[in-house]
């Protein structure tokens, strides 16, 4: 229904809203099924230490990742400093031949995993001043939001609530201070629990939304990436389309009040 | 004798001279993987040419799923 609704990061179109994690499926071919159901286009890989007790045919992750089909974005979970997550990003870089586009996040709390704003703006203006397209998951602060995109961050991903909390949305109205003073992408990152999570997110504004536990901890992860699919797409629509106004008060009936078979009096 | 610290692992290695004969050592040849010397990338293409000294920090990474 929706033409040409494309989703432009770093000048990159996509059709899909939905970006998706590839972490705590059962197994890579759970992973590659939820993937493909999804439709999504953009997948996040995170970047390891290699075992090195490694047997040589130990499968990887991108083996069953079809070329060509994703965007893989590499993101730096479990970074507490700007340092390790520029490090971190310059070896994606490396490991992923040249690849520019890269998921920030720079923690600063284990037990609440929410985002050290400070250590994200300073690895935001290394990375932006080493050519990176970088995506930056933040806290739904507006003045943060505002001064990650001045450093030239290509999306701001806030927080719907914490990471692998399935708790939804939590501050909409902050979500839409940042939506409406962006002029990048903005994706709601962490937090959706279910699909009118997701469909909430879109019904706001915010250009896609990010996620990984929603999927991978439901009892059928293929399924629920089927219903996020729906839903990415519904609010969408839903936003595009430009809602009724609320009317708590005057109840207006949709069918038409004159010839109704009563004996009532109007 | 190099004596290395791969991550985070103190490793020794006879016959390594260069960051290829180590990935080849640790049977990673072939595979996805990025290698960091002493806080420096080093390109794919610069692993026959790049030699190890004794005490580098190396870090030897992959992409593994994560969201």
């Amino acid at each position: 229904m929706l033409q040409n609704d494309q989703l432009v990061i770093a000048g990159k179109s996509y059709g899909s809203r939905l970006l998706v994690g590839t972490g705590k499926y059962r197994d890579f071919q759970q992973t590659a099924d939820a993937l493909a159901v999804s439709g999504c286009e953009i997948v996040t890989v995170a970047i390891r230490r290699v075992n090195l007790g490694q047997h040589a045919g130990e499968p990887n992750l991108l083996d069953f990742l079809p070329k060509n089909r994703y965007t893989l974005l590499p993101n730096t979970a479990g970074c507490y400093s700007a340092d390790d997550a520029v490090r971190t990003l310059r070896l994606a870089r490396e490991l992923l031949d040249d690849h520019r586009l890269v998921k920030l996040e720079v923690l600063g709390d284990a037990t609440s995993l929410y985002p050290n704003v400070r250590e994200t703006l300073k690895a935001a203006e290394t990375l932006v001043s080493e050519g990176f397209d970088v995506m930056v998951y933040t806290s739904d602060d507006p003045i943060v939001a505002r001064e990650l995109e001045a450093i030239g961050c290509c999306a701001i991903m806030p927080l719907a609530s914490l990471i692998g909390s399935g708790m939804g949305i939590v501050n909409p109205w902050n979500l839409r201070l940042i939506i409406e003073s962006a002029s990048v992408p903005v994706l709601v990152d962490a937090g959706v629990g279910t699909a009118s999570d997701a469909a909430i997110a879109m019904e706001l504004g915010c250009d896609g939304v990010l996620m990984n536990t929603a999927i991978a901890a439901a009892s059928d992860p293929v399924l629920m990436a089927h219903a996020m699919k729906l839903a990415v797409e519904a609010g969408r629509a839903a936003y595009k389309a430009e809602r009724m106004p609320k009317r708590f008060y005057s109840a207006t009936p949709s069918s038409p009040s004159l010839g109704v078979i009563s004996t009532r009096k109007a | 004798m190099l004596q290395l610290t791969i991550n985070g692992e103190a490793r020794q290695f006879d016959d390594v001279v260069t960051v290829a004969d180590l990935i080849r050592v640790l049977a990673l040849t072939g595979k996805r993987v990025a290698v960091e010397r002493n806080g420096a990338i080093v390109p794919r293409s610069r692993h026959g040419e790049t030699p190890l000294r004794d005490c580098d920090t190396l870090e030897i990474v992959v992409a593994v799923g994560g969201g």
